[in-house]
């Protein structure tokens, strides 16, 4: 106990150097501004970086490449309408991981150079990261985390271009008893702060349609005791609250076990590897849901949270272009920002959530997760 | 606490048990690795895990060749021919792994007489080294320009992720006992486990290989007097836990399907858990101890919940140290009667 307590005040005074650090920089580009008076109306920020925080390898690394893929398209896009003010990207590679992810951040937080986070890219992280990116005033945006209690902390430089848990949730039970037409539906999580936040808001919209639940671990092969126990339950449906990797395996486990019910899993699930983990046959009528619409057509940027990415990105562009200076800058532009992104429409409320939500369910067919023809649950 | 789950029905004990006895068939397997290195040098190789994990990918690797990449479901007789392709590659890639860290990781320190330590270090350095090397390949196959050429096998970008084999293995039910049916893969895992470890446990109880092996356990100065040549015996074991860990990752990978850079850790940690409850340095122990350690960990889960399973497991090692501290059968390589 002693020495978390130590550690975490030597973070807040890093955090605290930083901040300082970086509202001296802040402070420093506007006096070159008005010192030189050559760069006229051109952005304070210019040459600066965004950073991004989150997995690009591990147990869901497609998912954050996904991101920087939307991030880098954003970016291009920015170079080529002007190339007087090119902004770059700087990757931070957190594997998806709460204990690697607050490193990673006193770093971000400590380079002079970063002006905003696209990120973090998961709850877990997110939740262990916040009070640092908070404390150093370094505004974000994440795509893809949607733990309904990150933006109930209070850190008011904490925004997401997503829905959280709590609507997908409901969407999904809803999507279970009433589309489907599940009498008894059996709730897996694996333990993450994401997962366990979905799956527990399922089980609560399911109400008297929740048969039983089990919890297994992150890098669990072994599904043959979960089977079992959702045979002798009698589900005839399934809710895994989880990503992609264990959600294949169990898919696999579960039909090479006879079940016959209808598998599903949110938006951690949602990438084409859960189709190849599971094999073609067993993801076969998976239903696998998203607080995100499909890409629009020609857009280059392909793949889960690609389009939540590519909007955060435009934000941080739109605030740097219009000539926010630092960091409170930005994330006072960021807090009244309306507009529409690729990903639907884009506006935040007083919390940092986004104010328009739409929960879609899609599909495996034909061997294939189909990320084009989506249906709107709600 | 729901001991129903477990006891009130017996064909769902039925199915946690078999589910248990297949994952612990392979512990075991992955067990004997642990065990005959410990036996031999009193060294625990934590680089074992490293050596099943290359075979996983072996097995993938020689699906994609023969096959292609495109997904399948096929029986398990139709996969055969190319399953029995795929053993041979992994317990070669295994057994070639687990002779390069003889040589490079164990041999120097041995030579120059090391403390335990020193070896068990460069083990798990090895360990790492060995894990992070395939989760760069793809960068080393750009080094050669050949990442366009083998995107397939190194998945540029892609290669920290999950990679699986393309062929889905498809359980058929055999036979039924009561309500639970047994399924060919299953079964297949169980029997091929039981006969490997049969013929290595023949093969050390009755061969002269076998006596090299149990008289350097039981003393290492002694056997060399007696014109055992020692580095030769290492080499062995090294080689037959290597071919061990081949045959438990093709098992693994009819089962699972699915390996990573890392999948081997846990694996790893498990099957030493099973060394250990059985005896390290025991053969029979580490087919005990596997089996045993799958199937607590599967009812374990039933009575408690599955994120209970592993604390199961390891109280119930816990346990048996307290009361037996060698382990079940005792630690005895060397001791075994010809």
């Amino acid at each position: 106990m002693i020495r978390s307590t130590k550690s975490l005040r030597s973070f807040a005074a890093i955090a605290s150097i930083a901040a300082l650090t970086l509202s001296a920089c802040g402070s420093s580009d506007d006096d070159n501004k008005t010192d030189g008076g050559t760069t006229g109306a051109a952005a304070a920020l210019c040459g600066k970086n965004i950073a991004f925080l989150g997995a690009l390898t591990g147990d869901a690394g497609a998912l954050g490449q996904n991101m920087v893929n939307g991030i880098k398209l954003a970016l291009k896009e920015n170079d080529a309408k002007n190339p007087d003010c090119k902004i770059g990207l700087k990757p931070f590679d957190s594997q998806g991981s709460p204990d690697v992810a607050p490193g990673l951040a006193t770093q971000i937080i400590n380079d002079d150079t970063i002006v905003g986070l696209v990120g973090p890219g998961f709850s877990g992280e997110s939740l262990a990261t916040g009070k640092t990116f908070y404390d150093a005033g370094l505004p974000s945006i994440s795509p893809s985390a949607t733990n309904v209690t990150i933006t109930q902390q209070g850190w008011t430089t904490w925004h997401r271009v997503i829905g959280n848990d709590d609507a997908q949730g409901k969407a999904d039970a809803k999507y279970l008893t009433e589309t489907v037409g599940a009498k008894k539906v059996f709730v897996v999580d694996d333990g993450q702060d994401y997962s366990k936040g979905l799956a527990g808001t399922v089980k609560t919209a399911l109400g008297d349609a929740l048969v039983d639940s089990d919890q297994i671990a992150v890098k669990q092969t072994d599904m043959s005791a979960v089977v079992t126990k959702v045979k002798a339950s009698g589900a005839d449906a399934i809710f895994y609250g989880g990503y992609y990797t264990e959600a294949g395996l169990l898919a696999k486990a579960l039909r090479q076990g006879g079940f016959t019910g209808t598998f599903m899993s949110g938006d951690g699930s949602e990438d084409a590897q859960f189709v190849k983990i599971a094999g073609a046959q067993a993801a076969e009528g998976a239903v696998l849901s998203a607080p995100a619409g499909p890409a629009p057509s020609g857009f280059e940027a392909t793949g889960l949270y690609a389009t939540q990415a590519y909007d955060a990105t435009n934000i941080f562009l739109a605030a740097i272009n219009g000539g926010a200076a630092d960091g409170k800058a930005i994330n006072d532009f960021i807090g009244s920002y309306v507009g529409d992104g690729v990903s639907g429409p884009v506006a935040f409320d007083d919390k940092g959530d986004i104010k328009e939500t739409k929960i879609y369910a899609y599909f495996v067919k034909g061997g294939k997760l189909d990320v084009e023809n989506p249906s709107p649950i709600e | 606490m729901d001991l129903g789950a477990l006891f009130g029905n017996f064909d769902n004990f039925l199915s946690f048990t078999m589910g248990g006895l297949v994952f612990g068939a392979i512990y075991a397997l992955i067990a004997l690795g642990y065990t005959m290195v410990y036996g031999v040098l009193q060294l625990i190789n934590f680089a074992h895990s490293e050596v099943f994990m290359f075979g996983t990918f072996a097995v993938a690797w020689v699906f994609v060749l023969l096959h292609g990449t495109e997904s399948a479901t096929w029986s398990l007789g139709k996969a055969l021919p190319i399953l029995l392709v795929a053993l041979v590659a992994a317990m070669l890639v295994s057994a070639a792994i687990a002779l390069l860290l003889e040589r490079f990781a164990y041999r120097p320190l041995i030579k120059k007489n090391a403390p335990k330590l020193i070896a068990l270090i460069s083990a798990i350095g090895a360990s790492f080294a060995l894990s992070e090397a395939m989760g760069l390949r793809d960068r080393f196959a750009g080094w050669f320009g050949l990442d366009d050429n083998l995107a397939d096998y190194v998945s540029p970008d892609k290669a920290r992720d999950v990679y699986s084999n393309p062929v889905t293995i498809q359980p058929t039910n055999l036979f039924k006992i009561g309500g639970y049916s047994v399924s060919d893969v299953d079964l297949v895992i169980i029997v091929a486990a039981l006969v490997m470890m049969i013929a290595l446990d023949q093969i050390v109880r009755r061969t002269r290989f076998g006596r090299g092996i149990r008289a350097t356990a039981q003393d290492p100065e002694a056997a060399a007097l007696m014109g055992v040549n020692s580095t030769r015996v290492v080499q062995g074991t090294f080689l037959i836990g290597g071919l061990m860990a081949g045959a438990a990752a093709t098992l693994y990978m009819m089962k699972i399907g699915s390996t990573r850079q890392d999948a081997g850790f846990i694996l790893g940690v498990k099957a030493f858990t099973a060394a250990v409850m059985g005896g390290i340095g025991n053969l029979r122990g580490a087919l005990l101890g596997g089996l045993l350690l799958g199937v607590m960990e599967n009812w374990g889960a039933a009575v408690f919940g599955s994120e209970w399973r592993d604390v199961v497991a390891f109280v119930l090692l816990v346990l048996i140290l307290l009361v037996r501290p060698s382990g079940l059968l005792g630690e005895s390589l060397g001791k075994a009667r010809a």
